[in-house]
Parts: structure tokens; C-alpha cells; sequence
């Protein structure tokens, strides 16, 4: 089956605030399809991306999230992730003392022990192997599973962490936020190199960037510009070459009211 | 509502008397010189207070221990290393012991030595073969120049009463190169007065291990231990020291490294167990280009106290002393550091730091740190720092994120607070049972 991601009018702000940041969003991600979600900034991009995950500092007010008809709203954090979705940070925060290859054996441990209480967990001979054909899949240097989550790791190791993470629990529907943002080209292109690995009949995409540049390098099947908290404009790839071509700003215009009327 | 403590009542002396040190050493026949440094040390006693409102106290409460039950010297009463937990006895590495001396009840039950030691002139036995076999060597350092009983109270109690012991001693230019293991492990409730001399001579180096627990019980113990870490020029010791004592017993502990010219100590100190534990930690740099690293871990819960007391003094000029400590506290537990680096004066370019991290794991818990510098040079690069954290929701969502549950997060995070500390322990072995104690701790 495939499974299908809808977000049907989505209200969220920061919790305990009164201003809504997510003031009706209307999306529908499919396995096997790319989606970029493009915007100004403060638009709600990250917002919509912790929010899909359950991040505890947002709080929802309306609408629902279905992953496969299942309500993902009434869902924690972990349980998201078993279900399926993936979120890859834009700023993954350090866990010191817990190397990234624990914390991932760990990881597929929590799906194995929610299927089978009973499971013993993935064996580590076995987990080996994943993670060294995943890193080396990726590029990615094998010492890196020993290295401490996040820790010291410079903004291009921390972005391809995340896709190596995405990479060994094979999510159904990944939300990529601002993975391009403080990649030089050269990062820039290991990470979507990565992505688009990955991406195909058995993963779909949410890409947020505020730069047309990563869809040079992941080709999105359909583009979205969210603006004032809503998805303002939908289209195909062109629809993000316009973007480049004029910038924001005739968004901004042709949608201001937006704003307005809410405030 | 803030408790105030009533400090009305004075802490309550065992009931000792000179007889019991006389008795002492008349049961062991020991050299006239010992004797005559017990009663020095006797006298000492008797003319200190118990400690109570003195600065490295008066955060400190014992009052609540019952010396009827705790002062009575434990009995072996027929003990064997049969009751001693399997998991003490484990070799530190592989399937070979270096040494293993296991004590029960203050009783020598085992005594092992690899061949290869004893070629290398290792001496590795209890205190009283050693007073028999080896007592020039014993004679000159035993509480002359680590503790000493001038040190405090119990320091001088110690002296005075202490009834077993560790000896070890790895002559000049030699390398004991298989860990030493020693446990002392209590069966009974009462008094133990535990002691441990280690002396490496000149280019001398080992590895050790020491440990401490004791069989639950409802009545209350005392443990006034003294451990004494001489590590002469060149020489390098590795030294790991765990305590894990029941609820009911009361530690009371002197514990002092003496790290002579381009000696290298590296000393890690866990506390895990006991009711309440002070204990003053301390390391001498006495030798130009002495460097001494200390480490500490401790994680108390269900109303255990923790003070731990450290001391870095920089007696030569050119030395490197390097502290850091990690501790969490969950539940009502309280716990205490304080940490101070001292220089004499003219010792120039010494680097001291010394740094306590805790972790905070309930609200009724409590934790202070207290560091303190008291430098009589000017070419000197001296710092401290302490800091308090909890579990921050942040790391959690981000674990929780990739599928882990909360409870799991929450273990994975304290276990990497403590993994900098534990991988200091040199025994892979001994990491991977701390780190279930501790994890042990944070399940409750």
C-alpha cells in the first residue's frame, strides 16, 4: 500500500501562544513522490516540519494530520517515527555521550521491541553491517558511527547524520527541513546525492528550502510556497524557477491581505 | 516552606576508649613503633572535636547515625569469598587477575598474585603480612606522608583503630603489568576501618582497582577508611576506587595522592552507594612535573547524601592537577563537592582545574558545588567552573524523534553524561556494570 500523508487545515502556534503561526495548511505528500515547500522566511516552513514530528514547543489548535487515515496528532514523537515519518532537522541538537551508531542500534531496537515485546533487539554483527553499507552508500567515513550524536560535528556532518539516520530507518514520508541551509555546493550535493538515493518508489519528501538552489539537485515533483502560514501557491518545478527568477516578493503582493485580515 | 535545620544538639562521639587501641594492638602483636603511633593518634582523637560546624562541615549533618550499632567492630565470624558477589570477583580484564585480594568482614579470604608480579618484586598483601614481611618499607610510609592523623576526627580515629589493610608496593623501574584487584566487601553491620597503602617507587607503574560494598542490612554501619596513593618520580598510576556500601552505612573517609617529580597519577573515584558519605579527596603535586588527573563520578538517590571534598595542592613548582567530577541526584538525595586548588608560594607555572558537573534529576533533589582557589603565585594558569543542568526536553524530542521511547531517551542521556567519566575507568568490564548500576539508579 502506499502510504499518504495528509495535513488537512492545519492551525499551530508556539505553545501557550495566542498567534497562529499555521493558519490552515492543506497538503498531501504520497510515498514515491518529491514535494518542495518553499517560502520567505517566518513563513511557518519549520514550524509545519516540528509540528508534523510533535515537536512539545507547538501547539496545535486545528485540523489533522492522517498518515495512512491513522491521526498522527494523537501520536508521540517515537510513535510518529515507527509509524513512519521522519523529520531531518535543521538544527539537530548534541547528545553527548551517546555515539551516533548506538543511538541508532537503539532506534531500530524501539521498532523491533514495539512489534515484538519479546525482541532482543537487532544483533550488533548484523547492525554493523547496515550501518557500514548505509555510510558507505553515503560517503560518509565509517569512524563517524563512533563520534558522539552531533557532537562538534560542523554544519555539513550534522546535515549528513541526518540523512545517514534517514538512511538506515528507511522512513515511508521524510520531512527534510532546510537540510541545504549552511551547506557549501560541494556539502550541498552529498546531501542530495543522499537524498535522492533514498527518495523513489518507497519513500515520499517534503523538502523545505528557502532557496531554489537544493532543486537543482533534488528534483521535486511538485512545488509548494507557504506564506503567512498557508500554502499560497502550488504548482509543478517551474513554479520554483519562477521563484528564483522574481524572488518572494510578488508573493508577498499578490497575498498581503492575507496577512491583514488575520491580524 | 524552607526547613530549618535546628543545629542544637552536637554530634555524638562513638564510645571508644584508649583499651580498644591497646587491646587492638596487642591482638596483632605489633611493633612497638606502631603502638606508639596509634596512642599518638589516639591522643589526637580525644583532644579534636567531632567535626560539626567547621567550614568543610557545617553542610554536612551525621547526627542522625546510631553509634550503638555502627561503632562495633565488624566480626568475620567465619567469613568466606562465597558471600561475596560474583560480579566483585570478575577479573578487570580478560580471564586473569594480576592480584585479587578480597577481604570480608575486615577478613583476608583471598589472596592471589600472578607469577609474573611476584618476578617483578611486586609486593601485593594485606597490611598485617606486611607489618610481618616487608616492615621498613611499611614503617616509613604508613600515615607519614599521604594522610596523616593530623588530618581530621576521623583521620585520627583511623589511625588509631584501623584494623585491615592493603599493602602494595612495585619496586623501582618495575611495571606490575596486570591489574590489581582488591575488594572489601562487608557481610555484617558495624565498623570497618579499612586501610589502603600503595607506594610506587622511582619508574615504578600499575593499574588498580578497588572496591567497596556491603550486604543490605537494617542496622547502621560506619566504614572510616584511609587510602594512601604514594607515587614516587617517573612513576604511573592508574588507580580506580568504587564504593558501593548499603543504605545504613555512614562513610567517613580520607583519601590523599602524593605525586612526586614527572610521576603521572590518574586517579577516578565512584560513589554509587552508603547512606552518607564524606570523604576528603585530595592530591599533592610534590615534584616538578608531577601531573595528576582526578576524576569522579556519584549518583545518589532515595535520601543518600554525598560530600565529597576535594583538594589539589600544588607543592612544586611545574605540576598539572586536572579534576573533573559528574553527578547526578534524583528522588530527596542531596550531594555536596567542594573543590579547592591550593599552591604554596614561589610555585611557579602550575596549571590546576578543577571543574564539577551535575545533574539534576528531581526537584526535591538538591546539589551544591562550592570550588574555591587559594594561589600564593602569579605565573600560574588556575581555573574552576561548576555547572547544573537537568534532562532538557529538547534532546529528548530529538532521540524521540527517530523512534526511541521517552523512558529510553531519558536513560540514553544520562548514561551519556556519565560515559566521559566512565571511559576513564581503563577495565571495559567494570564500564559495562557501572553503566547498569547506573542505569540500575535512573530505572529506580
Amino acid at each position: 500500500m502506499t502510504a499518504t500523508l495528509e495535513i488537512r487545515n492545519l492551525h499551530a502556534s508556539v505553545d501557550g501562544d495566542e498567534d497562529m503561526i499555521l493558519r490552515g495548511i492543506d497538503l498531501t505528500v504520497k510515498q514515491g513522490e518529491i514535494h518542495a515547500l518553499m517560502g520567505p522566511n517566518a513563513s511557518g516552513k519549520s514550524t509545519l516540519a516540528n509540528v508534523l514530528m510533535g515537536n512539545p514547543a507547538y501547539e496545535v489548535h486545528e485540523g489533522e494530520v492522517l498518515l495512512d487515515g491513522e491521526d498522527v496528532l494523537e501520536m508521540e514523537p517515537d510513535e510518529r517515527s515507527r509509524a513512519g515519518l521522519f523529520l531531518a532537522f535543521q538544527y539537530p541538537v548534541a547528545i553527548p555521550g551517546v555515539t551516533l551508531g548506538n543511538f541508532l542500534r537503539h532506534a531500530i531496537n524501539a521498532r523491533l521491541k514495539a512489534k515484538d515485546p519479546d525482541s532482543k533487539g537487532i544483533p550488533i554483527p548484523k547492525f554493523a553491517r547496515l550501518m557500514r553499507g548505509k555510510m558507505t552508500q553515503l560517503h560518509i567515513d565509517h569512524s563517524f558511527a563512533g563520534r558522539y550524536l552531533n557532537e562538534g560535528f560542523s554544519g555539513g556532518e550534522k546535515k549528513r547524520a541526518e540523512v545517514l539516520q534517514m538512511a538506515v530507518l528507511e522512513p515511508r514520508i521524510a520531512v527534510l527541513d532546510e537540510t541545504d541551509s549552511g551547506l557549501d555546493i560541494d556539502a550541498l550535493r552529498i546531501v542530495a546525492d543522499g537524498v535522492n538515493a533514498l527518495t523513489g518508489p518507497n519513500m515520499g519528501a517534503l523538502v523545505i528550502t528557502h532557496y531554489q538552489r537544493m532543486l537543482n539537485y533534488i528534483k521535486p515533483d511538485f512545488v509548494h510556497v507557504l506564506y503567512g502560514g498557508r500554502i499560497v501557491e502550488s504548482g509543478g518545478p517551474e513554479l520554483a524557477l519562477e521563484l528564483e527568477d522574481k524572488g518572494y516578493e510578488w508573493i508577498r503582493e499578490k497575498h498581503e491581505a492575507l496577512l491583514k485580515v488575520e491580524v | 516552606m524552607a526547613v530549618v535545620r535546628r543545629r542544637s544538639a552536637l554530634p555524638q562521639a562513638p564510645s571508644y576508649r584508649l583499651a580498644d587501641v591497646q587491646k587492638l594492638s596487642d591482638a596483632h602483636g605489633e611493633p612497638a613503633w606502631l603502638r606508639a603511633r596509634r596512642m599518638e593518634a589516639w591522643e589526637i582523637y580525644q583532644r579534636t572535636p567531632m567535626p560539626y560546624l567547621e567550614e568543610e562541615w557545617r553542610r554536612t549533618d551525621y547526627r542522625h547515625i546510631r553509634w550503638a550499632e555502627a561503632e562495633r567492630m565488624i566480626q568475620p565470624n567465619g567469613a568466606t569469598s562465597a558471600l561475596v558477589p560474583a560480579k566483585n570477583l570478575e577479573p578487570l580484564t580478560g580471564d586473569e587477575q594480576g592480584g585479587l585480594l578480597v577481604f570480608v568482614n575486615g577478613k583476608l579470604v583471598r589472596s592471589e598474585l600472578a607469577d609474573s608480579l611476584v618476578a617483578q618484586g611486586v609486593i601485593f598483601t594485606d597490611l598485617r603480612a606486611a607489618l610481618r614481611d616487608h616492615e621498613a618499607l611499611v614503617k616509613e610510609r604508613l600515615m607519614t606522608q599521604a594522610v596523616q592523623a593530623g588530618d581530621g576526627k576521623f583521620a585520627a580515629l583511623h589511625a588509631a583503630l584501623w584494623s585491615y589493610g592493603v599493602f602494595v608496593h612495585v619496586p623501582r623501574n618495575s611495571t606490575a603489568d596486570l591489574p590489581l584487584h582488591v575488594v572489601c566487601y562487608n557481610s555484617a553491620a558495624g565498623t570497618a576501618m579499612g586501610h589502603v597503602l600503595v607506594v610506587l617507587e622511582d619508574n615504578a607503574q600499575a593499574t588498580m582497582q578497588v572496591e567497596y560494598a556491603s550486604a543490605d542490612g537494617s542496622e547502621h554501619s560506619a566504614y572510616i577508611g584511609a587510602t594512601e596513593l604514594i607515587v614516587g618520580a617517573g612513576g604511573n598510576l592508574r588507580y580506580v576506587s568504587l564504593q558501593d556500601w548499603n543504605r545504613e552505612t555512614f562513610e567517613f573517609s580520607h583519601q590523599r595522592g602524593v605525586v612526586g617529580r614527572d610521576a603521572q597519577l590518574d586517579w577516578v573515584n565512584g560513589v554509587m552507594g552508603s547512606r552518607l558519605t564524606k570523604a576528603f579527596i585530595e592530591v599533592d603535586a610534590v615534584g616538578a612535573g608531577a601531573n595528576a588527573r582526578v576524576s569522579g563520578f556519584f549518583f545518589a538517590d532515595r535520601g543518600q547524601f554525598f560530600d565529597l571534598d576535594t583538594q589539589q595542592n600544588h607543592n612544586a613548582p611545574l605540576t598539572n592537577t586536572d579534576l573533573l567530577f559528574k553527578g547526578a541526584a534524583r528522588d530527596n538525595a542531596r550531594t555536596l563537592w567542594q573543590g579547592m586548588i591550593k599552591s604554596l608560594p614561589q610555585m611557579q607555572r602550575i596549571d590546576g582545574y578543577q571543574v564539577c558537573r551535575n545533574l539534576l534529576l528531581s526537584d526535591e533533589a538538591r546539589m551544591d558545588s562550592i570550588p574555591g582557589l587559594e594561589i600564593e603565585a602569579d605565573d600560574v594558569a588556575c581555573s574552576h567552573a561548576a555547572t547544573f543542568g537537568t534532562l532538557e526536553e529538547e534532546p529528548i524530542y530529538y532521540l524521540m524523534s527517530r523512534g526511541i521511547t521517552r523512558p529510553q531517551a531519558q536513560l540514553m542521556i544520562i548514561e551519556g553524561f556519565f560515559d566521559e567519566l566512565l571511559q576513564r575507568v581503563p577495565f571495559e568490564r567494570v564500564r559495562q556494570r557501572l553503566m547498569d548500576e547506573i542505569e540500575a539508579k535512573i530505572i529506580g
